[in-house]
């Protein structure tokens, strides 16, 4: 087969052979020695800056710290969300190994409820990559340090010693600061910023905290520290200090705001306060409230549940989004638009319980009749035949055209990620939205403040204060250097004066709020009850059976009368009539002009109800969480979707008493109506009992 | 000679034992860094087993050439007995594995049939009548010989061994002076069988070996990380490296296995280009002075003998200095003599060894006598 090599082989030739074979594998061998070596040149030499960084980089990992968010000041620089120092304990899910025994590691650890650590392992499923969850905020150091020692069998679990919002007055500020919490894995795609994925980083979730994050961030630090590939921390490099966010200052008064949430007590509603004559808003206060403390770590599911079970809405900001028939909180309004139209405040009608307009009878709420009735009477007696017979002369268009100059229905400009402005309802208005036309009785639901009127505590605030000021006074939140005052509204000050008196007298003279007279020598409070019915008459009577059935109670007010300094809002939701309000209002004016008077009128309701509204908040989370154990609903993924729910939820609320708006009201008797009895004595607002 | 040394110690083949040494201690220091500055567990048992594998490569330099053709072939067919024995328990314990455990020690046949094959066939033909070499009844003996044991190491299965087997054995024949059509032939063959093997053959995670090498960076952290980690490490040492004990990417666990496959990167990176190159000229003297001491033999035996256990060696260096600079897929093969493991310094030591014998035999027998 081989005829060369059959004829040729021999020793000698096998030998030729070898000796050129083998010098042809010794240079294929020196051969492949050169081609290393340049390639190894190639490397260490060509390459080695790209090598040197990537070797850095793999070497030094650079851990965010973050920033210390700035204060939020009340307006005399009481801190209304501070920080505190704290250790805590984070999860990356993605470098965690073996999940349940880490998670059941951590509960021996530090405790945990089972509750916690259910919702922990919600939060792990539905966490994406580095995103870390909070285990832990508040620990003490002995925990603290049983888990950083046993940090190299929990993978991925991270220790750190950092600062936590912390808001000393809790539920007293829920609504209006917001709370914090970790970024949402839709944060972070909006802001491609590593910041927000940092361990121990919150951004404002809610509120203030949300609408001025970028100012109370602060600008990160940072540690450079050298570590393995599988992250552990193997020295510290060098750090940079953060810098703490900018402080936020604002006209809330922190110790008026916490005492007038506290003494909406056991009731659903809301406080708010006004400066005058600077506009600054004191108090927005909106109860019952959430702790945005117990918030931080994202919302629990057994609180979820508990504040989702809870008819009072306790996620709801009133003040801003509760939307309430103002009753006959509208009158002076109204009245004003009458002086406006040139009506004498001295022209009279009789009251006789009733007023015939076209074939129907419309009653006033007091149905045996106010006899003569001039404005100030009607005012202060709150005489329904009063305002429905002059409104027939005058018309709804001067009265809606002076709701909206006094501020009702308007969207103030404040920090606020969302406000519901209510309607001032016209014949404008009702043709477009319901396609009929104005009827004589939408005129008298109007004076009365009924039918389609809808406006938010917010705005009866402003009313009052434009009322009692006089001036076009927008309100503020934040504070800010000195404020050119406000330019004069539309009123002449003769009808402003006029006005301020007959509010006096529903508190101070034969009105229908006697009790609400300040327990102060010489001030004098004025103001206006109102009574808001939300179902029909046959429905309810308004004062007992189902909460959701009450009448709404409110009052708007200001002190002193003669030369207004504050002025307000306080509107109870089903809180049976203006019974309800206005005992808060007098505590709370009374608060503002002798603080221990109205502590210790505070401190005496506090015993009755059980404590505190922070107190009373953590043992209904204990027995609710006792009551309903591990086994609740997670709430869901997204904070953003609860507050939108919570949001809808309100819109359709807030629809509820046009469904009463196509007929006439009939007035109830209005407790707050009567002269009423001097002596105030203990409310039972649990139980929205009329007085 | 210098008479003050005495005759034995001069004697001995200091030109390939200094290069030795020197490459012994040498990783002996970078497996000392490895472990984080600390001589246990890898540096002290590195120091140790090559002690203990020089005395047995003394004692194999001693054999007569007599003995040693009588127990190649018994040799071969122990070996072949010991990789069957390892497929049996495999097969009974319900999973492959590679190893024999025999009381106290681990042996891994399948190393010891890398110089034993070489062994095997230097006597297959060397006893082989010379006209027949250019005839089949050359080819087909000798690559049973060779295929039986790869087809037996592939099953394992272990790629590195088998062609590292494959590749002493064919360096062999070719050196028998087998005609060189044949080798173009195979070596044709073999470029076709590849991307068969590649599909057919090979596991999954070799496969990913393979692919990842065409392309590291298409999976930086996943299979890709052992060349990256490897090339990022030899690159980022520069001239001179970042000096003793100093090297981030071992010592932070980014280079996979320091101390074994890639304990040249580990080394590179404390030593820079100037540590490589003292390892590149280190294994090139040992491997010159492997085929001088081939092409001195005085006979055919011990010629083929010779220069297969040096091909053996530099096997090893040649895969493993390509795979830890990125020129070659991951496959598990250490770097001899630096590497920490007993069974590669065992194979390599049994090379070495055979060298020395041959070596002796040279000096033994004068220059140019032809048995």
């Amino acid at each position: 087969m081989n005829k060369r090599g059959q004829q040729f082989v021999s020793i000698a030739r096998l030998k030729n052979a070898f000796d050129r074979r083998s010098l042809f594998i010794g240079t294929l061998q020196g051969g492949i020695g050169l081609l290393l070596a340049g390639r190894m040149a190639y490397l260490s030499i060509a390459e080695n800056e790209k090598y040197r960084t990537e070797s850095e980089s793999n070497r030094v990992n650079l851990t965010l710290i973050p920033p210390r968010r700035g204060w939020i000041l009340d307006r005399n620089g009481a801190p209304l969300a501070s920080n505190r120092a704290d250790f805590r304990v984070d999860i990356i899910p993605e470098r965690m190994a073996d999940r349940d025994a880490t998670l059941s590691e951590l509960g021996s650890l530090l405790d945990l409820e089972p509750a916690r650590i259910t919702d922990l392992r919600h939060k792990l499923e539905s966490a994406r990559g580095f995103q870390p969850v909070e285990v832990a905020a508040g620990l003490s150091y002995e925990k603290f340090a049983a888990v950083s020692v046993r940090l190299p069998d929990l993978q991925g679990v991270v220790t750190q010693r950092g600062f936590s919002r912390f808001y000393p007055t809790g539920p007293a500020v829920g609504h209006l600061i917001g709370y914090v919490g970790p970024a949402s894995a839709e944060d972070y795609e909006k802001e491609r910023n590593p910041l927000l994925i940092t361990p121990g980083f919150k951004i404002g979730k809610d509120g203030l905290e949300r609408q001025f994050e970028q100012t109370v961030r602060g600008t990160p630090g940072a540690r450079r520290v050298e570590v393995t590939a599988s992250g552990r921390i193997v020295r510290d490099l060098d750090t940079r200090d953060d810098v703490q966010g900018k402080p936020i200052q604002l006209t809330i008064d922190g110790p008026l705001q916490d005492y007038a949430a506290r003494r909406i007590g056991l009731e659903s509603g809301s406080v708010v306060v006004i400066d005058c004559r600077s506009g600054e808003l004191m108090c927005m206060a909106s109860m019952p409230s959430f702790d945005p403390n117990s918030f931080s770590d994202g919302i629990g599911a057994v609180e979820y549940n508990m504040l989702r079970d809870d008819e009072r809405v306790p996620l709801r900001n009133k003040v801003l989004k509760g939307l309430y028939p103002p009753g006959s909180t509208v009158k002076p309004m109204v009245a004003m638009s009458f002086l406006r139209e040139g009506l004498s405040p001295d022209a009279t009608t009789v009251c006789t319980g009733g007023l015939r307009v076209g074939n129907r009878v419309f009653h006033c709420w007091k149905r045996g009749g106010h006899g003569q009735v001039d404005m100030a009477k009607g005012i202060y007696q709150s005489c329904d035949v009063y305002f429905y017979h002059f409104a027939q002369q005058i018309g709804i268009d001067p009265i809606a055209a002076m709701a909206r100059r006094v501020g009702l229905g308007q969207k103030f400009d404040l920090p606020v990620a969302s406000q519901f402005y209510g309607t001032v309802p016209d014949p404008a208005w009702k043709l477009e939205k319901y396609g009929r036309e104005w009827q004589a009785f939408d005129t008298v639901n109007s004076t009365i403040g009924q039918g389609y009127m809808l406006f938010n505590p917010l705005q009866l605030a402003v009313y009052a204060a434009r009322i009692a000021s006089g001036r076009h006074l927008e309100p503020h939140l934040v504070k800010t250097g000195a404020r050119q005052p406000f330019a004069p509204a539309d009123f002449s000050s003769e009808h402003v004066a006029f006005v301020r008196q007959a509010m006096s007298d529903v508190v101070n003279g034969p009105g229908t709020a006697g009790r609400a007279r300040l327990p102060i020598p010489d001030v004098l409070m004025a103001g206006k009850t109102g009574t808001a019915q939300v179902v029909s008459l046959n429905k309810s009577d308004g004062k007992s059976g189902p909460w959701k059935y009450r009448d709404h109670g409110l009052f708007i007010f200001f002190a002193p009368f003669d030369n207004p300094r504050y002025a307000g809002a306080v509107v109870i939701e089903h809180g049976g009539g203006s019974g309800a309000a206005y005992p808060i209002a007098r505590d709370v004016m009374t608060y503002m002009f002798d603080p221990q008077k109205g502590m210790d009128a505070l401190r005496a309701l506090e015993a009755q109800w059980g404590g505190t509204a922070r107190e009373r908040l953590s043992r209904k989370y204990a027995a609710y969480a006792a009551q309903a154990g591990a086994d609740v609903k997670p709430p869901p993924r997204r904070e953003e979707e609860i507050f939108d729910q919570v949001e809808a939820e309100a819109r359709v609320d807030a629809a509820q008493p046009e469904q009463i708006a196509d007929t006439p009201i009939i007035p109830r008797a209005d407790p707050g109506g009567e002269t009423a009895p001097p002596a105030p004595d203990a409310p039972e607002p649990a139980e929205g009992a009329g007085r | 000679m210098n008479p003050i040394i005495p005759e034995p110690i001069a004697r001995q083949p200091w030109q390939m034992l200094i290069p030795l040494f020197m490459l012994v201690t040498f990783g002996a220091a970078v497996l000392y860094s490895a472990a984080g500055g600390s001589m246990e567990p890898f540096a002290a048992s590195h120091l140790v087993r090559f002690a203990i594998f020089l005395v047995m490569a003394s004692i194999i330099a001693m054999c007569p050439r007599e003995l040693v053709k009588l127990l190649a072939y018994p040799a071969y067919i122990g070996v072949l007995l010991l990789l069957l024995a390892v497929e049996a328990i495999g097969a009974i314990g319900g999973g492959s594995q590679r190893w024999l455990s025999l009381g106290p020690l681990v042996l891994q046949p399948s190393e010891l049939m890398k110089p034993v094959i070489v062994l095997a066939l230097a006597r297959f033909f060397d006893a082989l009548p010379i006209g027949m070499i250019p005839t089949w009844r050359s080819l087909v003996p000798a690559a049973g010989m060779i295929g039986i044991p790869m087809a037996m190491v592939l099953v394992q299965p272990d790629l590195g061994t088998a062609l590292a087997i494959g590749f002493g054995g064919a360096v062999v024949m070719l050196l028998a002076g087998l005609p060189m059509r044949w080798f173009l032939t195979g070596g044709a063959l073999a470029l076709i069988a590849a991307p068969l093997a590649y599909f057919f053959a090979l596991q999954d995670y070799q496969q990913r070996r393979v692919t990842t090498f065409l392309d590291p960076e298409s999976d930086p952290l996943g299979a890709g990380y052992h060349i990256t980690q490897s090339k990022i490490a030899i690159g980022s040492g520069g001239l001179f490296g970042k000096g003793f004990n100093n090297g981030s990417q071992s010592h932070l666990n980014y280079l996979p296995e320091p101390h074994t496959d890639f304990v040249f990167a580990t080394m590179a990176e404390e030593w820079g280009l100037a540590g490589g190159l003292f390892v590149l000229l280190a294994f090139a003297l040992i491997l010159r002075w492997g085929m001088q001491v081939a092409r001195r033999a005085p006979d055919r035996f011990s010629r083929l003998l010779a220069a297969g256990m040096t091909t053996t060696i530099f096997f090893y260096v040649a895969i493993n200095l390509l795979m830890v600079m990125g020129l070659a897929p991951v496959v598990g093969i250490p770097l001899p003599f630096m590497s920490h493991g007993g069974s590669s310094m065992m194979t390599n030591m049994i090379c070495i060894g055979t060298l020395m014998m041959v070596s002796r035999w040279n000096r033994l027998a004068p220059r140019g006598r032809i048995s």
